[in-house]
């Protein structure tokens, strides 16, 4: 049976891991290699690192890490962040990257999704999608949740599928940062449309949100950050509470 | 020592970074001289099979590997080009292994790609899974699989039809799941290989 994915999610910014990280057995909580071969031996389906490196002359940095962690870790990961043409996922896939993830350049730019999957392959492409309720309605928001824009995300995310997209990670903008559970309802209703896997991300507390989320929403993988990185989520334990559950994990 | 097929189908990184950790050597074979140099040798392969196919006839390494005696490990697109025909692209491959490669798409429910960690079953205990727990757990990131077929199979998987996950013909082998992204089992079945003996 294909197993449900857990994935720990390490934003990077010059290629040192930012937000606090608490694992007591790491010598460097800023390294994000040592970071990521640790959740590999937890037990971790899969890695995504998300560049938030500021200046453009610092990308360097970023595909030295995208090599680093190829080399040290035998999972598959996804790098987001800085890509906005073929030439920058070139160079990440040549580097190791398993995906890349885009957001507000594939909205900016909806051909992107096209090109990329006709280049690489769509099982190469992540969309993430930031989404927020206003009205009753979601709408994809842009910079982290801070720009609206006036776009459905429903309808987004079923566009950004038929133009070559092999994955959509939805974050749901009103539970990020609230460790009340995921969006549940949201993700039902978008992983029943959809063809290909759905992450759910933002909202994750503790481990019976993760049994949730797979329960209601029938999501193929949920991606949570600091829960992981805090230590309030152990790994191995969560699989275990999963496979309780009747849960499919590796 | 391990060649491995240098065919422009793909990224080879993550397939070299793996064998650096398991500490086993390898070279790129780039022309058909070079296939002397190394006792076995991998085919690996993403993307597209048809253009994969395409690309393995423009080296002109074809006829060589047909003729090989020595241990092959095809990975992903490399283990369905062994076989003799893929509904991708319409595409003859190398007739290996008389068995089709087919698209998950309208022959099941589930979604396409076949994305994500799948536990594979060992039907006869074979040396290329040794030390490999029976339904371990291996990655997969593909839409076409190939058919199961007692004859050829090594391991089967099942993702809404029961395809082959591992094959065997002669000195032929094949893997659907990547070896190099399937954690330490993956690292366990590449170490086996680079010691296995027809």
């Amino acid at each position: 049976m294909l197993a449900k994915r857990i994935i720990p999610c390490l934003d990077v910014k010059d290629g040192r891991t930012v937000k606090g990280v608490n694992f007591v057995d790491l010598r460097d909580a800023g390294d994000p290699v040592e970071l990521a071969w640790q959740y590999s031996e937890q037990g971790a389906d899969e890695l995504v690192f998300l560049d938030i490196t500021a200046t453009h002359e610092k990308r360097k940095t970023t595909i030295e890490l995208v090599k680093a962690v190829a080399r040290q870790v035998n999972i598959p990961f996804t790098i987001g962040g800085g890509i906005n043409e073929l030439a920058d996922a070139d160079i990440l896939l040549n580097s190791g990257a398993d995906k890349i993830s885009i957001n507000s350049a594939a909205v900016r730019n909806p051909q992107l999704i096209d090109d990329l999957a006709r280049a690489f392959g769509t099982q190469f492409v992540v969309v993430a999608v930031d989404t927020r309720l206003i009205d009753g309605r979601n709408y994809v928001h842009l910079r982290g949740g801070r720009d609206k824009t006036e776009i459905e995300t429903e309808h987004w995310i079923r566009e950004a599928e038929d133009r070559g997209a092999g994955e959509i990670l939805l974050t749901s903008m009103d539970h990020d940062g609230t460790k009340n559970g995921f969006d549940n309802a949201l993700l039902k209703k978008i992983n029943e449309q959809l063809h290909i896997p759905l992450i759910a991300s933002g909202g994750a507390g503790n481990s019976q949100h993760f049994v949730d989320v797979f329960q209601q929403s029938n999501v193929d993988a949920a991606l949570a950050a600091s829960v992981f990185h805090y230590g309030e989520i152990l790994i191995p334990e969560l699989k275990e509470t999963l496979k309780a559950e009747g849960i499919v994990v590796r | 020592m391990i060649g491995i097929v240098n065919y422009g189908a793909g990224n080879i990184f993550s397939l070299t970074a793996a064998l650096d950790r398991i500490h086993v050597q390898y070279g790129m074979i780039n022309r058909k001289e070079e296939f002397d140099r190394y006792d076995r040798i991998i085919i690996p392969g993403v993307g597209h099979a048809g253009a994969a196919m395409h690309k393995l006839r423009d080296t002109g390494l074809v006829e060589t590997i047909l003729a090989l005696d020595k241990p092959v490990l095809g990975i992903c697109v490399g283990m369905q080009l062994l076989t003799a025909f893929s509904e991708e692209g319409e595409a003859d491959l190398l007739s290996i292994v008389p068995l089709k490669t087919l698209h998950f798409d309208k022959r099941i429910d589930n979604k396409v790609p076949h994305m994500g960690w799948n536990s594979i079953h060992v039907e006869n205990s074979h040396p290329l899974f040794r030390d490999i727990a029976d339904n371990a757990y291996f990655y997969f990131v593909h839409s076409y699989f190939i058919e199961f077929d007692t004859a050829y199979t090594l391991a089967q998987c099942t993702y809404g039809l029961t395809f082959s996950a591992s094959l065997q013909k002669d000195n032929f082998f094949g893997v659907q799941f990547h070896p190099e992204k399937s954690g330490k089992y993956g690292e366990q079945l590449l170490l086996n290989f680079s010691s296995i003996v027809l």
